[in-house]
Protein backbone atom coordinates (compact mmCIF):
# COMPACT_ATOMS: atom_id res chain seq x y z
CA UNK A 1 0.00 0.00 0.00
CA UNK A 2 1.42 3.35 -0.99
CA UNK A 3 0.49 6.90 -1.89
CA UNK A 4 2.26 9.14 -4.39
CA UNK A 5 2.68 12.76 -3.30
CA UNK A 6 4.72 14.94 -5.69
CA UNK A 7 7.52 16.89 -3.96
CA UNK A 8 5.90 20.30 -4.53
CA UNK A 9 2.68 19.14 -2.82
CA UNK A 10 4.52 17.51 0.06
CA UNK A 11 6.37 20.82 0.49
CA UNK A 12 2.99 22.64 0.63
CA UNK A 13 1.73 20.21 3.27
CA UNK A 14 4.86 20.84 5.35
CA UNK A 15 4.53 24.63 4.92
CA UNK A 16 0.88 24.46 6.03
CA UNK A 17 1.88 22.61 9.20
CA UNK A 18 4.61 25.14 9.90
CA UNK A 19 2.25 28.11 9.42
CA UNK A 20 -0.34 26.56 11.73
CA UNK A 21 2.23 25.88 14.48
CA UNK A 22 1.75 25.70 17.47
CA UNK A 23 -1.78 24.68 16.46
CA UNK A 24 -2.62 21.70 14.31
CA UNK A 25 -3.20 22.44 10.63
CA UNK A 26 -5.24 20.28 8.29
CA UNK A 27 -6.60 19.96 4.78
CA UNK A 28 -7.72 17.55 2.08
CA UNK A 29 -5.77 15.47 -0.40
CA UNK A 30 -7.32 15.52 -3.88
CA UNK A 31 -6.44 12.92 -6.45
CA UNK A 32 -7.31 9.50 -7.80
CA UNK A 33 -7.32 6.07 -6.26
CA UNK A 34 -6.23 3.01 -8.19
CA UNK A 35 -3.32 0.60 -8.35
CA UNK A 36 -1.25 3.62 -7.40
CA UNK A 37 -3.04 6.18 -5.24
CA UNK A 38 -1.92 9.58 -6.49
CA UNK A 39 -2.31 13.04 -4.93
CA UNK A 40 -2.80 15.75 -7.57
CA UNK A 41 -3.74 18.75 -5.44
CA UNK A 42 -4.19 19.76 -1.85
CA UNK A 43 -6.99 21.85 -0.33
CA UNK A 44 -5.85 23.78 2.72
CA UNK A 45 -8.35 24.39 5.50
CA UNK A 46 -8.61 26.35 8.70
CA UNK A 47 -8.72 24.34 11.91
CA UNK A 48 -12.35 24.67 13.06
CA UNK A 49 -11.50 23.90 16.69
CA UNK A 50 -12.01 27.14 18.59
CA UNK A 51 -10.94 25.98 22.03
CA UNK A 52 -7.68 25.46 23.84
CA UNK A 53 -7.25 22.04 22.24
CA UNK A 54 -6.20 23.48 18.86
CA UNK A 55 -2.62 22.47 19.61
CA UNK A 56 -3.50 18.76 19.71
CA UNK A 57 -6.84 18.49 17.91
CA UNK A 58 -8.18 19.49 14.51
CA UNK A 59 -11.68 19.62 13.16
CA UNK A 60 -13.00 20.07 9.64
CA UNK A 61 -16.61 21.20 9.75
CA UNK A 62 -19.33 19.49 7.70
CA UNK A 63 -19.67 22.69 5.68
CA UNK A 64 -15.95 22.70 4.84
CA UNK A 65 -16.12 18.99 4.08
CA UNK A 66 -18.89 19.52 1.55
CA UNK A 67 -17.10 22.50 -0.03
CA UNK A 68 -13.97 20.37 -0.37
CA UNK A 69 -15.79 17.46 -1.94
CA UNK A 70 -17.57 19.73 -4.44
CA UNK A 71 -14.28 21.46 -5.30
CA UNK A 72 -12.64 18.08 -5.93
CA UNK A 73 -15.51 17.13 -8.23
CA UNK A 74 -15.13 20.44 -10.08
CA UNK A 75 -11.48 19.56 -10.71
CA UNK A 76 -12.39 16.06 -11.88
CA UNK A 77 -10.75 14.57 -8.79
CA UNK A 78 -11.81 12.82 -5.58
CA UNK A 79 -11.12 13.56 -1.95
CA UNK A 80 -8.74 10.69 -1.21
CA UNK A 81 -7.48 11.74 2.18
CA UNK A 82 -6.69 14.25 4.86
CA UNK A 83 -3.42 15.77 5.98
CA UNK A 84 -2.77 17.22 9.40
CA UNK A 85 0.15 18.18 11.59
CA UNK A 86 1.29 17.00 15.01
CA UNK A 87 2.98 20.00 16.69
CA UNK A 88 5.92 18.89 18.83
CA UNK A 89 4.71 15.28 18.58
CA UNK A 90 5.59 12.20 16.51
CA UNK A 91 3.81 11.58 13.21
CA UNK A 92 2.13 8.41 14.43
CA UNK A 93 -1.66 8.17 14.30
CA UNK A 94 -3.18 8.51 17.76
CA UNK A 95 -6.10 6.55 19.23
CA UNK A 96 -8.17 9.72 18.83
CA UNK A 97 -7.16 9.84 15.15
CA UNK A 98 -8.35 6.25 14.74
CA UNK A 99 -11.64 6.75 16.57
CA UNK A 100 -12.57 9.60 14.23
CA UNK A 101 -11.12 8.13 11.04
CA UNK A 102 -12.99 7.44 7.85
CA UNK A 103 -12.36 4.25 5.89
CA UNK A 104 -10.67 4.58 2.48
CA UNK A 105 -8.97 7.89 3.28
CA UNK A 106 -5.22 8.28 3.51
CA UNK A 107 -4.25 10.19 6.65
CA UNK A 108 -0.96 12.01 6.12
CA UNK A 109 0.51 13.20 9.43
CA UNK A 110 3.42 15.63 9.58
CA UNK A 111 5.48 16.07 12.72
CA UNK A 112 6.32 19.74 13.28
CA UNK A 113 8.88 20.59 15.94
CA UNK A 114 9.44 24.23 16.90
CA UNK A 115 7.64 25.43 13.74
CA UNK A 116 9.78 23.25 11.46
CA UNK A 117 8.21 20.33 9.59
CA UNK A 118 10.32 17.23 10.05
CA UNK A 119 8.68 14.28 8.34
CA UNK A 120 5.34 12.96 7.04
CA UNK A 121 3.92 9.45 7.28
CA UNK A 122 0.62 8.16 5.89
CA UNK A 123 -1.94 5.82 7.44
CA UNK A 124 -5.16 4.07 6.48
CA UNK A 125 -7.87 2.69 8.75
CA UNK A 126 -8.25 -1.10 8.68
CA UNK A 127 -11.60 -2.40 7.48
CA UNK A 128 -12.63 -3.49 11.00
CA UNK A 129 -11.67 -0.03 12.35
CA UNK A 130 -9.31 -1.65 14.87
CA UNK A 131 -6.04 -0.08 13.73
CA UNK A 132 -4.24 2.27 11.40
CA UNK A 133 -1.96 0.62 8.86
CA UNK A 134 0.97 2.61 7.51
CA UNK A 135 1.34 3.10 3.77
CA UNK A 136 4.55 4.30 2.18
CA UNK A 137 4.77 7.81 0.75
CA UNK A 138 6.40 7.94 -2.68
CA UNK A 139 7.31 11.24 -4.28
CA UNK A 140 7.17 9.89 -7.85
CA UNK A 141 5.53 6.91 -9.54
CA UNK B 1 -38.06 8.14 -2.93
CA UNK B 2 -35.70 10.27 -0.89
CA UNK B 3 -32.07 10.28 -1.93
CA UNK B 4 -29.01 10.25 0.33
CA UNK B 5 -25.73 11.75 -0.83
CA UNK B 6 -22.85 9.47 0.14
CA UNK B 7 -19.44 11.00 0.95
CA UNK B 8 -16.39 9.78 -0.99
CA UNK B 9 -14.91 7.53 1.73
CA UNK B 10 -18.14 5.55 2.04
CA UNK B 11 -18.86 5.04 -1.65
CA UNK B 12 -16.94 1.77 -1.65
CA UNK B 13 -19.86 0.42 0.40
CA UNK B 14 -22.56 1.64 -2.02
CA UNK B 15 -21.09 0.19 -5.18
CA UNK B 16 -19.51 3.53 -6.03
CA UNK B 17 -22.83 5.38 -6.00
CA UNK B 18 -22.68 8.99 -4.80
CA UNK B 19 -26.45 9.09 -4.31
CA UNK B 20 -28.63 6.26 -3.06
CA UNK B 21 -32.45 6.26 -3.28
CA UNK B 22 -34.09 5.13 -0.04
CA UNK B 23 -37.54 4.71 1.43
CA UNK B 24 -38.55 6.21 4.74
CA UNK B 25 -40.98 8.62 6.33
CA UNK B 26 -38.32 9.80 8.78
CA UNK B 27 -34.56 10.21 8.72
CA UNK B 28 -34.24 7.18 10.97
CA UNK B 29 -36.22 5.00 8.57
CA UNK B 30 -34.19 6.27 5.63
CA UNK B 31 -30.91 5.40 7.36
CA UNK B 32 -32.17 1.94 8.25
CA UNK B 33 -33.21 1.41 4.64
CA UNK B 34 -29.74 2.54 3.50
CA UNK B 35 -28.09 -0.03 5.78
CA UNK B 36 -30.44 -2.77 4.55
CA UNK B 37 -29.60 -1.97 0.93
CA UNK B 38 -25.88 -1.61 1.66
CA UNK B 39 -25.07 -3.53 4.87
CA UNK B 40 -21.31 -2.93 4.72
CA UNK B 41 -21.83 0.78 5.32
CA UNK B 42 -23.52 0.20 8.67
CA UNK B 43 -20.47 -0.03 11.02
CA UNK B 44 -19.11 3.19 9.55
CA UNK B 45 -22.20 5.29 10.27
CA UNK B 46 -23.94 3.61 13.23
CA UNK B 47 -22.68 2.61 16.65
CA UNK B 48 -23.60 -0.77 18.08
CA UNK B 49 -26.50 0.84 20.00
CA UNK B 50 -27.98 2.12 16.74
CA UNK B 51 -27.07 5.76 17.35
CA UNK B 52 -25.18 7.70 14.70
CA UNK B 53 -21.40 7.67 15.11
CA UNK B 54 -20.23 11.02 16.53
CA UNK B 55 -18.56 12.09 13.29
CA UNK B 56 -21.63 11.44 11.14
CA UNK B 57 -23.73 14.47 10.26
CA UNK B 58 -26.99 14.34 8.36
CA UNK B 59 -28.31 17.36 6.52
CA UNK B 60 -31.80 17.67 5.09
CA UNK B 61 -31.27 20.21 2.35
CA UNK B 62 -28.89 22.68 3.99
CA UNK B 63 -30.09 22.08 7.56
CA UNK B 64 -28.40 19.77 10.03
CA UNK B 65 -31.06 17.39 11.38
CA UNK B 66 -29.77 18.19 14.90
CA UNK B 67 -31.46 21.58 14.45
CA UNK B 68 -34.67 19.89 13.30
CA UNK B 69 -36.09 16.81 15.00
CA UNK B 70 -32.98 14.67 14.84
CA UNK B 71 -33.52 11.14 13.59
CA UNK B 72 -37.28 11.69 13.93
CA UNK B 73 -37.22 14.47 11.33
CA UNK B 74 -39.98 13.72 8.79
CA UNK B 75 -39.08 13.28 5.14
CA UNK B 76 -40.97 13.97 1.95
CA UNK B 77 -40.21 12.13 -1.29
CA UNK B 78 -38.55 15.17 -2.80
CA UNK B 79 -36.22 15.69 0.16
CA UNK B 80 -32.50 15.16 -0.27
CA UNK B 81 -30.40 13.97 2.63
CA UNK B 82 -26.65 14.46 2.77
CA UNK B 83 -24.43 12.25 4.89
CA UNK B 84 -21.39 14.35 5.73
CA UNK B 85 -18.55 13.34 8.02
CA UNK B 86 -16.93 15.68 10.50
CA UNK B 87 -13.26 15.12 9.90
CA UNK B 88 -11.29 15.28 13.13
CA UNK B 89 -8.21 13.94 14.80
CA UNK B 90 -5.45 14.82 17.15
Amino acid sequence: MSIVIPPNLLAKIHAHGEQAFPDEGAGFLFGKDGDARQVSAIYELTNAREDAARHNRYLISPQDYLKGELEAERLGLDVIGVFHSHPNSPNRASVYDRDWAQPFFSYVITSVYDAKAVESRSWRLSEDRSEFVEESIKEIL
Amino acid sequence: MTTIRIPTPLRAYTGGQSEVPVNGLTVSEAIIDLTVRHPAIKPHILQENGELRPFVNLFKGDENINGLQGLKTPLLEADKLMLIPSIAGG
